[in-house]
C-alpha cells in the first residue's frame, strides 16, 4: 500500500547521483566510442567526421598505420603485437607470479610466526605509485644503471652482453646493456617490475582465502593422515578457487590494460608495445580519434571475453570436482 | 631426530621468507640512499664544490670519489630535496593529488551509500538487475572513457581542471564503491528500519538517520579503496590534465623526470617525496587497507 509514486521517486532519486556518474562516465562512453571507432576523424571538434565502417579496424590490424597526414609508422603490424605483448605479460603472471603468490601465502598461512608482518610487508609494493616503480627500475635497467653494476661486480658482464648479443634478432646492433631498448629484452624487463609490485596483492587475496578454510575440515584430514601436500591439493586449492578466479582475472585483464608502466619505464615504448601505449600514441600524439576509439572497443570486449572465459574455466572443473 | 628436522625447515622457510623482505624493501632502501647522492658518488667520478666545479688537490690532480651505487650517502644531500620541492613544484602537486583525491571520495561515497540503500533496503522491481548494471563497472576497462570523455571535456573547456579528474574517477570507484557498501549495510538489522518506520521516519530519515551512522566503517574502506586509485592513477591525469598548475603527482613526478633524466638525486627526490606519504598511511593503516583491497575482491 506504501509504495505510492513518492515512493519510486525516492528510489529514484537514491539512485540518480550513481546513475548519473555510472552512465555518463562508464556506459554511455562505451557506446560513443564504437560510434567512434567507425569513423575517421581528426579534429578535436568532430567537425571533419567521416563514417568509414570497419575501415579503423583493419587498418588497426594491418601493417599500413598510418598518422594523421597519412604517413606510415613503419611496416609492422603494431596492434597485433601490441595484443601479443599484453597476452604474453598475462599469460607470465597467471604462470610465475600466481603459482609463486599461492607457494607463499600457503606456507605463510600454516601458523608462521610474524606471518602478518611478513605478508604486510609483501603487500606494501601495491601502493606505491607505477610511476615511481617504473623510474625506479629505469634506474636499475639503464646502462650505467644498478643491473648492470652488479653484473660488473660479479664479473660476467660482458659474457652475459655476448650471450644476449648472440640471441638478439630484431638487430644487428650488439647489446650495450640498456635492457628496455631490445625487442629481445624490453618485455621481460617490464615483467620483472609488474611481479615484484603485484606478487603480494595475489599473495594477500590467497592468504585471506586460506584463512577462511573452516579449522574442522583441516583437523579432519590431518586426523585421516594427510600430508601438508595433499591437505593442500585437495581442500585449500579447491576451497579457495573462487579467489583464484579473481586472482587470474585480474591477471589478465590487467595485462590487457597496462598502461603506467611501460609508458613510465621506457622512453619509446615501441619495444613493448602494448595496446594502450599504442591508443595514447594514436589518439593524443597523433589525433587518430576513430582509431584509438577502435583499440578501446577492442580492449573492452577482450577484458570481458576474458573474464568470462576465465568463469567458465573454473566453473567448469568445479563441477567435475563436485 | 624429527623434531630437529623440523625445525630445521622452519628456519630454512623463514631464511627464504626474509629473502623475499629484503628483496621487496631493497628497491625502496636503494631509492632513500640515492634521493641523498650526487651523480659522482652514485657513478663515480671527481670530488667538485657546490658550483659544481672541480676541485683539484695541491698537485692539480682531480681528486676521485669512488663510486658508491647502493651503500649508504657519505654526504647527506638533503639539498636534492629542497631542489625537487622547489624546482620540480612537489608540493604543488602534492596538493593538487589531495584535492581530488579528497573530492572524489566524497562524490563516490555519497553516490554508493545512496544507491546501495536503495539497491539493498528499498523493495522494488528490478532492484537485482540495477545492481547487475553497476557491476559491470568492475570489468570495464578505463580506455573506455578515455576518447569521449576527453572529448567531451575539451569541448566544455574543462581540460586542465580540478573537474576533469575528480568527476571521471569518481566514477569508476564506484562499482566496488556499491559493492564494499552493499556487503557493511547488509550488515545492518532489518529491524531498525522498521522501527524507525513505525516512528514516522522516511526513506530519507532511515538513510540519513538509521543507516548512515552505522556505515562509518564501510567509509574507511570505500573511502582508502578510491583514494587508492586516484592518487596513482596515471592514464587520465596525463591526458585530461597535462599544462597547467592542475597536474597531479604521478604526472609531476613523470614531468619533473624528464627534465632532470641524468640528475639521479633530486629525481630520487622527488620519488621519495611522492612515495613517503603513502608509506606512513599504511604502517598506520594496513590492517584497513587490507581489507580494503580483500572485500573488493573476494565478490567481485
Amino acid at each position: 500500500m506504501k509504495k505510492h509514486w513518492s515512493y519510486r521517486l525516492s528510489v529514484f532519486a537514491f539512485l540518480l547521483p550513481g546513475l548519473i556518474l555510472f552512465v555518463g562516465i562508464l556506459i554511455a562512453p562505451i557506446i560513443m566510442s564504437v560510434f567512434y571507432s567507425l569513423n575517421d576523424f581528426k579534429a578535436i571538434s568532430g567537425s571533419d567526421m567521416t563514417f568509414v565502417g570497419l575501415r579503423n579496424y583493419v587498418e588497426l590490424f594491418s601493417r599500413q598505420l598510418a598518422n594523421e597526414k597519412g604517413t606510415l609508422f613503419a611496416n609492422v603490424n603494431y596492434m597485433g603485437d601490441a595484443l601479443v605483448n599484453a597476452l604474453v605479460l598475462g599469460a607470465l603472471s597467471v604462470f610465475i607470479q600466481l603459482p609463486l603468490a599461492l607457494i607463499i601465502a600457503l606456507k605463510l598461512s600454516k601458523g608462521i610466526r610474524g606471518e602478518r608482518a611478513y605478508l604486510s610487508i609483501y603487500f606494501m609494493p601495491v601502493l606505491i605509485s607505477t610511476v615511481i616503480i617504473g623510474q625506479l627500475w629505469m634506474n636499475i635497467y639503464e646502462p650505467d644503471g644498478l643491473l648492470n653494476a652488479a653484473l660488473g661486480a660479479l664479473g660476467v658482464r660482458d659474457q652475459v652482453f655476448t650471450w644476449i648479443t648472440s640471441h638478439i634478432h630484431s638487430t644487428k646492433m650488439p647489446f650495450k646493456g640498456g635492457w628496455t631498448g631490445y625487442k629481445e629484452t624490453a618485455l621481460i624487463a617490464a615483467f620483472v617490475p609488474i611481479l615484484w609490485q603485484y606478487i603480494g596483492y595475489h599473495m594477500l587475496l590467497m592468504y585471506a582465502g586460506i584463512k577462511g578454510v573452516p579449522a574442522d575440515l583441516l583437523e579432519a584430514a590431518q586426523l585421516d593422515g594427510c600430508t601438508e601436500g595433499q591437505v593442500n591439493r585437495h581442500i585449500v586449492i579447491p576451497y579457495i578457487k573462487p579467489i583464484l578466479k579473481v586472482c587470474v582475472i585480474f591477471a589478465v585483464t590487467g595485462s590487457l590494460k597496462s598502461f603506467d608502466l611501460i609508458y613510465t619505464l621506457m622512453k619509446d615504448t615501441r619495444r613493448a608495445e602494448l595496446p594502450s601505449t599504442l591508443m595514447y600514441k594514436l589518439t593524443f600524439l597523433n589525433n587518430r580519434y576513430g582509431l584509438g576509439s577502435a583499440i578501446a572497443v577492442v580492449l573492452i570486449v577482450l577484458c570481458f571475453a576474458f573474464a568470462l572465459l576465465i568463469s567458465l574455466a573454473f566453473r567448469d572443473r568445479g563441477e567435475k570436482v563436485a | 631426530m624429527k623434531v630437529g628436522k623440523k625445525k630445521a625447515s622452519l628456519i630454512l622457510v623463514h631464511l627464504l621468507l626474509l629473502v623475499l623482505v629484503v628483496i621487496n624493501l631493497f628497491p625502496l632502501y636503494w631509492m632513500l640512499t640515492f634521493s641523498l647522492k650526487d651523480n659522482d658518488e652514485i657513478f663515480g667520478g671527481y670530488l667538485k664544490d657546490d658550483t659544481g666545479a672541480i676541485i683539484y688537490d695541491a698537485s692539480g690532480e682531480k681528486i676521485p670519489v669512488a663510486r658508491n651505487m647502493i651503500g649508504l650517502p657519505r654526504t647527506w644531500r638533503w639539498s636534492n630535496y629542497t631542489k625537487a620541492l622547489n624546482t620540480g613544484n612537489m608540493g604543488r602537486y602534492f596538493l593538487n593529488s589531495l584535492i581530488v583525491s579528497a573530492s572524489a571520495i566524497i562524490i563516490t561515497l555519497m553516490a554508493a551509500f545512496m544507491a546501495t540503500y536503495a539497491m539493498t533496503r528499498l523493495v522494488w522491481k528490478g532492484r537485482k538487475m540495477m545492481n547487475k548494471f553497476f557491476m559491470l563497472g568492475l570489468t570495464i576497462p578505463i580506455h573506455a572513457a578515455l576518447v569521449p570523455v576527453f572529448l567531451i571535456l575539451s569541448r566544455l573547456k574543462l581540460l586542465d581542471t580540478y573537474t576533469a579528474l575528480i568527476v571521471p574517477y569518481a566514477a569508476f570507484s564506484l562499482s566496488m564503491g556499491i559493492l564494499i557498501s552493499a556487503g557493511f549495510m547488509g550488515d545492518i538489522p532489518y529491524d531498525l528500519d522498521e522501527a524507525a518506520f513505525l516512528d514516522g521516519c522516511t526513506e530519507w530519515g532511515i538513510f540519513g538517520r538509521v543507516i548512515l551512522p552505522l556505515m562509518m566503517p564501510a567509509t574507511a574502506t570505500v573511502g582508502i579503496y578510491t583514494f587508492l586509485q586516484c592518487w596513482n592513477e596515471l592514464l587520465f591525469a596525463t591526458i585530461f590534465v597535462s599544462k597547467g598548475e592542475y597536474v597531479t603527482l604521478p604526472v609531476g613526478v613523470k614531468q619533473l623526470v624528464g627534465q632532470h633524466t641524468t640528475d639521479w638525486g633530486p629525481v630520487g627526490a622527488a620519488l621519495a617525496i611522492a612515495t613517503i606519504p603513502t608509506m606512513i598511511v599504511y604502517v598506520l593503516l594496513s590492517r584497513k587497507i587490507q581489507e580494503g583491497f580483500i572485500a573488493g575482491a573476494v565478490k567481485g
